[in-house]
């Protein structure tokens, strides 16, 4: 209890010996809750959209794979019909593999528009879609149905809407279905029947997203991908997605599949097709979420050394400044194992405190890095104790030459000591 | 009386400043103390009266020679026996008081008795009679920062009598005291050794002083070069 006492009487000096310690604890708190709360919302994105789902791309010859496939969208807007995948060669990839393929889901992006009636409006995000769009994307039908080959090749003017889209727009509670809506767009207006209403789920993945009121919140608007092809500057597809069967190996098949694309775009010279799967995009997410954990996990031992290396300084500081102190006790009985243990659990006690204050710092600075990434706080209650019983160690090692030193003090050298 | 509490028996002391020199502090020393004595060592710095101390109080080997304290040969003891047995024998009373300066004075007397392994309640009960008896009960739970000169040596002699020590060894008591709180103290190891009938051996240069103890012994050079009776006041009476 000595040990606390002499810790209040130098409150100062104490709290910037901690300070190594404090924030060798805080940064590993930290990024453990901030990767945790991430591999969470990542893994949570990843597994709805299907880790049995692969996604095919057209990507520039020098042009990072991932990446590129991820953005699903090319830098240089200038690609021509020529170098895309046309239907065709999807149709044949589709039945050369059709023991594989459970859907396979085409998608053009048309631009952000405003549905309107009256006084009323929707933002609406108008999409272009094939019919196994539904299944690859874990659509939730609300109301009616999804699109579907027919709509596609016939180029019905029909839509899938949000339910969200639904509730701005029908504030009477009327059935939406075979409504008419006109969506205007760039001064056009085209107007669409509504066959069905999906669910609208907000994606945690899209980081930095705004968030916006209900009324002004645009949600993506489905029409056939054919419809949605009219003026645009490609008929072609530089990507697609394909839906596996579930007893298919995902990986094996995604081998497969980049051979097959490979063979299509080998006499390409600026153009290549990349092939991959949900699984290796989430790892090499989580990867790169590794990296940044071995990185900060460096800083911190750095910073815990640093700080037990000050524990150690001004450990050392405590026994010359108390050298008269041991001699007495020594003189009054005290062994020296005594004297060893007492300094030790003074040094543990330092840097359990100076732990306990990291673990909340990291919590705090976690809390933050999490409400910035709209993920939300998880913290790993055996990290936590791992901490602690961590600068508990700090607390022993560092300790335990300048406890030495304290117990191997001859007692009359020591209390004569000025 | 009883027997003796204290018995050296040509004691040498010899410190090795590098090969071949050797100084030789203490040179054949023999005497005895009985139960009950009050006994002054004295002599002028330099004379090897701080080394003989040492060796009494346990702190300290001798060279050669014997040393019993209390029936117990101490003088080839092991560090953690000599811890034990300054524990429970000495009771030491030093010039500079020596209190540890973060705790109150009430745990100061208890820690002699946490190193001898008594549990709590014991400790708080006999430091508080302790206390009491040196007249310290109205400030037990003061720092020592917050004492008298005189007050800290009072604590300090409760603290020394806490384990019921054979000897009470104090070294050079009043030195840092005026002389009225230092006649206080005095008369506190009077009465100590009076009425508890304690063993004191008092340190000091003094001359004073060491003729208020019932036998006074000289040293210098490392030898005992007088061992005589002192005079007690007749104030002190017997």
């Amino acid at each position: 209890m000595l040990a606390v006492a002499g810790l209040k009487s130098n409150k100062v000096r104490s709290l910037l010996t901690m300070l190594g310690i404090i924030i060798g604890i805080g940064s590993v708190i930290a990024i453990v809750s901030i990767g945790n709360a991430l591999t969470a919302s990542v893994s949570d994105t990843m597994s709805a959209l299907g880790a049995n789902n692969i996604r095919v791309a057209v990507v520039p010859e020098q042009e990072d794979n991932t990446v590129a496939t991820m953005r699903g969208n090319l830098t240089q807007s200038r690609i021509d019909d020529s170098d895309l995948i046309s239907m065709e060669q999807i149709q044949k990839f589709q039945e050369r593999y059709s023991g594989q393929i459970a859907d396979i889901s085409l998608t053009e992006s048309v631009g952000d528009g405003k549905v309107r009636d009256g006084r009323l409006y929707a933002n609406v995000g108008i999409t272009g879609v094939s019919a196994g769009y539904r299944s690859i994307n874990n659509i939730t039908l609300e109301k009616g149905r999804f699109l579907n080959d027919r709509d596609v090749d016939r180029m019905r003017r029909v839509a899938v809407v949000s339910d969200r889209m639904v509730s701005n727009l029908f504030k009477n509670g009327e059935d939406p279905l075979g409504k008419e809506i006109d969506v205007d767009r760039d001064d056009e207006v085209d107007t669409y029947l509504i066959v069905g209403v999906y669910r609208y789920e907000e994606s945690s993945m899209i980081i930095g997203a705004q968030t916006q009121s209900d009324q002004d919140i645009t949600t993506p608007l489905y029409i056939p991908v054919s419809v949605a092809k009219v003026g645009a500057d490609n008929q072609n597809y530089q990507s697609f997605s394909v839906k596996t069967k579930s007893d298919v190996d995902t990986a094996a098949f995604t081998e497969q599949t980049q051979k097959y694309f490979n063979d299509l775009y080998q006499n390409n010279g600026n153009y290549k097709c990349t092939v991959i799967n949900m699984e290796s995009i989430l790892s090499s997410a989580t990867s790169m979420l590794d990296t940044i954990s071995v990185a900060v996990a460096a800083i911190a031992a750095i910073a815990l050394l640093v700080g037990g290396i000050g524990v150690m300084n001004i450990m050392l500081v405590s026994v010359t400044e108390r050298t008269r102190e041991i001699g007495t006790r020594k003189a009054l009985g005290a062994r020296s194992s005594y004297i060893r243990v007492q300094f030790i659990v003074e040094s543990v006690i330092i840097c359990v405190i100076g732990g306990a204050i990291g673990v909340l710092f990291g919590i705090g600075l976690a809390a933050v890095g999490v409400y910035l990434l709209k993920a939300s706080l998880v913290v790993s209650a055996p990290v936590i104790l791992i901490s602690v019983g961590f600068s508990m160690l700090i607390g022993v090692f560092f300790g335990y030459y300048p406890a030495n030193k304290a117990a191997s003090l001859d007692p009359i050298e020591a209390l004569r000591y000025e | 009386m009883g027997g003796n509490i204290i018995e050296m028996k040509h004691i040498v002391k010899n410190f090795y400043i590098g090969t071949p020199n050797e100084l030789h502090i203490i040179k054949d020393v023999s005497f005895t103390v009985r139960e009950g004595d009050f006994v002054s060592i004295v002599g002028v710095s330099g004379s090897g009266k701080s080394t003989l101390m040492n060796m009494i109080g346990v702190l300290d080997r001798p060279t050669g020679g014997e040393y019993l304290l209390d029936g117990i040969d101490v003088s080839r003891m092991s560090e953690n026996d000599m811890s034990d047995v300054r524990n429970r024998k000495i009771g030491f009373v030093f010039q500079t008081f020596n209190l540890i300066p973060r705790s109150s004075a009430l745990k100061n007397v208890e820690l002699p008795m946490l190193y001898a392994g008594m549990d709590g309640r014991a400790r708080s009960r006999r430091a508080k009679e302790l206390m009491e008896l040196v007249e310290m009960g109205d400030r037990m739970d003061h720092l020592p920062s917050e004492l008298s000169g005189g007050q800290k040596q009072r604590v300090a002699i409760a603290r020394a009598l806490a384990n019921d020590p054979a000897i009470i060894l104090a070294d050079e008591p009043t030195g840092a005291l005026d002389s009225a709180t230092g006649r206080m103290v005095m008369d506190l190891f009077h009465r100590v050794h009076r009425e508890d009938g304690k063993t004191v051996v008092l340190i000091t240069h003094n001359r004073e002083l060491a003729a208020e103890t019932d036998r006074i012994i000289t040293i210098r050079d490392g030898r005992i070069v007088s061992d005589q009776p002192g005079a007690p006041r007749a104030a002190e009476g017997r």
